[in-house]
């Protein structure tokens, strides 16, 4: 079922719709800073936008930064939100049960092919714009990212208070603000209750500003796995979207209702992280960690965010997907 | 009814919130059997359907289908059922031939190599007379391709049964006829039938067993040919009814211009005849009056959910 679910996947022009036009924002971006040379301060804009000019090699991550915010998860809701509310209100959702194709499997196809297309997606995305990056700015000398990063993170501190108000106006809107609001705004919130700061990782945090102000050229073997790891993490990020428009499209037979429900629950997370307010929920919200991904470019690679990450994302596709399966297996389909 | 069933329920009941779908439904349908479900727009006969196949779980009762209880067992049941659910339904953008295939290879011989695939699919579209079809997508074919396309699906794994809803909609008379030849010459090869419609002259034309269901309930569950049973009365035609009448006197029933019904005598046509006769009155024809599926169908069932009119204005005069 998981080979006839990738072809339907693969045979959709729908899909390629997504994931050209996932590819075509970096590369416009690219075309625009390679035409003027106008690159954003460090600390501005897309994290990395600023070091691509030295290094074109670094591109793929600055692209990764681009769509993260809204391209990806929008292409994310719009397939997973789909992919049985379609079903269903095309009709086909009944041969397919008939046939027999059991309720369980159909579902865990359903989930293989939306993780395939994340992972098609990210791999795209990086892989298009390392060839735009390299065309037009040169492969560069990498250090790039080690000495443009601690500046992101060297102003963590005076950016701090900017971040809650930058962030919900950006919301998803401002993406690339809400990139930079984010990763200023998170230590940010460390810092306010300075008895919580875990000392180690501050310590971590400061040494990295320094060391990356006189930073070590990364090995190209070392890019690419930054970068792996990077791409890895951000697919794992989209996995609890999948999750939220794939529960909701068994729930409804509209694939526009799924698909806006997960934007919206998505959206009202974002609100809510930068919010000091709502401090309490915010560290189980599935947005919570998606800049996480960027820790990946610290010198030293700095885990801590990430591993929350992958448990929140963890505990997300589990829980909604149990409750996915429950209710599609014991309901009436009628459609 | 010796032969085996192949689908018996036993109160079977669902409800839909407040609305009683299907309520208390005892159907038997015979191995090798045409079996027509028949019944007004809104009475049930999706949902029964639906509930036959797993789709939707019953409220109460029990339903045995190929000798295997439902839902519980479905999955072992299902790989030898054909089905047409509530029209057809393809994926638009892709053609005919690779909607079967996607269709074959999600069903119980989803290991089978891409040539046997291709053959089979070629096989089915050859018999519901798509055999001809073009790379077209689907969302291109007319209601009547769609339709022939969806019974295709239905013939992919040789079904012991066929199950289906309004298989004819939307085809053409010259269409609903090659259907109707190809469901028999399939149900001559030992293939059951089970054929929901909301068309009389359907059921009439393709069945041996009918089941009427109205508003939820089966009222009547019989061999065709035992429901169109005599009714007791013969049909006279005469040009002369005026002295046919006098002759007759107040065995007459009804009278239509030249058309009498009779209660039947004694002795029965043979001896009506010779009594005419002996009277000078003149014969075009003599039959035994048969109640017609449709005066029965009116006389067990109300108007259809989808009127407002009540019963005793929707019977005929």
């Amino acid at each position: 079922m998981i080979g006839v679910e990738l072809q339907k996947l693969v045979r959709r022009p729908r899909t390629w719709v997504a994931v050209g036009l996932l590819c075509l924002l970096p590369t416009i971006v690219a075309v625009f800073l390679a035409t003027t040379r106008i690159s954003p301060p460090p600390g501005q804009g897309a994290a990395f936008l600023s070091a691509v000019l030295q290094s074109g090699s670094l591109y793929p991550a600055a692209a990764l930064a681009l769509v993260l915010p809204i391209f990806l998860p929008v292409a994310v809701a719009v397939i997973a939100g789909d992919s049985v509310a379609g079903e269903s209100s095309q009709g086909t959702l009944r041969y397919l049960l008939v046939r027999p194709v059991r309720r369980t499997s159909l579902l865990v196809a359903k989930l293989v092919a939306v993780v395939v297309f994340v992972v098609g997606s990210v791999l795209a995305v990086a892989g298009s714009s390392y060839v735009v990056g390299v065309s037009l700015f040169g492969a560069g000398d990498p250090v790039a990212v080690v000495r443009a990063l601690p500046e992101v993170t060297g102003g963590d501190d005076a950016v701090a208070g900017t971040g809650p108000e930058a962030a919900p106006a950006g919301g998803q809107v401002g993406g690339s603000a809400a990139a930079s609001g984010g990763q200023a705004q998170r230590p940010g919130a460390d810092t306010g209750d300075a008895t919580a700061v875990d000392p180690d990782a501050a310590r971590e945090r400061a040494q990295a500003s320094v060391s990356s102000l006189s930073g070590e050229a990364l090995s190209p073997a070392d890019l690419a796995a930054r970068l792996l790891g990077a791409m890895g993490y951000v697919t794992v990020s989209m996995l609890g979207v999948a999750a939220i428009a794939l529960f909701l499209s068994t729930i409804t037979t509209s694939s526009l209702g799924a698909t806006l429900g997960a934007l919206a629950a998505l959206i009202t997370s974002q609100v809510l992280v930068s919010l000091d307010a709502a401090a309490s929920v915010t560290p189980y919200l599935p947005t919570r960690y998606w800049l996480a991904w960027v820790d990946f470019f610290r010198d030293p690679i700095f885990l801590r965010d990430i591993t929350a990450g992958l448990w929140l994302q963890a505990g997300y596709v589990v829980v909604l997907m149990l409750a996915a399966w429950a209710n599609f297996t014991t309901k009436d389909v009628t459609s | 009814m010796s032969a085996p069933l192949v689908i018996e329920t036993r109160g079977l009941t669902k409800r839909f919130g407040a609305h009683v779908a299907v309520d208390d439904v005892d159907l038997h349908v015979v191995e090798g059997a045409r079996y027509g479900f028949l019944g007004p727009n809104g009475s049930g006969k999706t949902t029964m359907v639906r509930m036959l196949l797993g789709l939707v779980y019953a409220t109460r009762g029990e339903i045995t289908v190929l000798g295997r209880p439902v839902p519980s067992r479905v999955a072992e049941v299902l790989p030898e059922i054909g089905a047409m659910v509530e029209g057809p339904a393809a994926y638009p953008h892709l053609s005919g031939r690779a909607n079967l295939a996607l269709l074959d290879a999600a069903g119980p011989r989803r290991r089978s190599t891409g040539r046997s695939r291709r053959r089979r699919v070629e096989e089915v579209l050859e018999r519901v007379g798509l055999g001809a079809i073009d790379r077209r997508p689907v969302r291109a074919y007319s209601l009547g391709m769609r339709q022939r396309l969806g019974l295709a699906g239905a013939l992919l794994d040789e079904p012991r049964l066929l199950v289906l809803d309004e298989p004819t909609n939307g085809l053409d008379p010259h269409g609903i006829r090659e259907v109707r030849d190809l469901l028999i010459e399939l149900n001559e090869r030992g293939t059951t039938v089970f054929l929901s419609s909301h068309l009389l002259a359907e059921i009439e034309a393709l069945c041996t067993t009918v089941g009427v269901v109205d508003r939820g309930r089966l009222v009547l569950e019989d061999d065709l040919d035992a429901v169109r049973g005599p009714t007791g009365r013969l049909v006279v035609r005469t040009p002369d009814p005026d002295a046919a009448a006098r002759v007759l006197g107040r065995a007459v029933a009804e009278r239509h211009d030249h058309t009498l019904v009779v209660d039947a005598a004694p002795g029965g046509p043979p001896a009506l005849a010779r009594h005419l006769v002996e009277n000078g009155v003149p014969l075009d024809g003599l039959v035994e009056q048969r109640r017609s599926l449709e005066d029965v169908v009116v006389s067990l069932t109300g108007p259809g959910s989808d009127t407002s009119r009540s019963r005793r204005n929707g019977a005929r005069p």
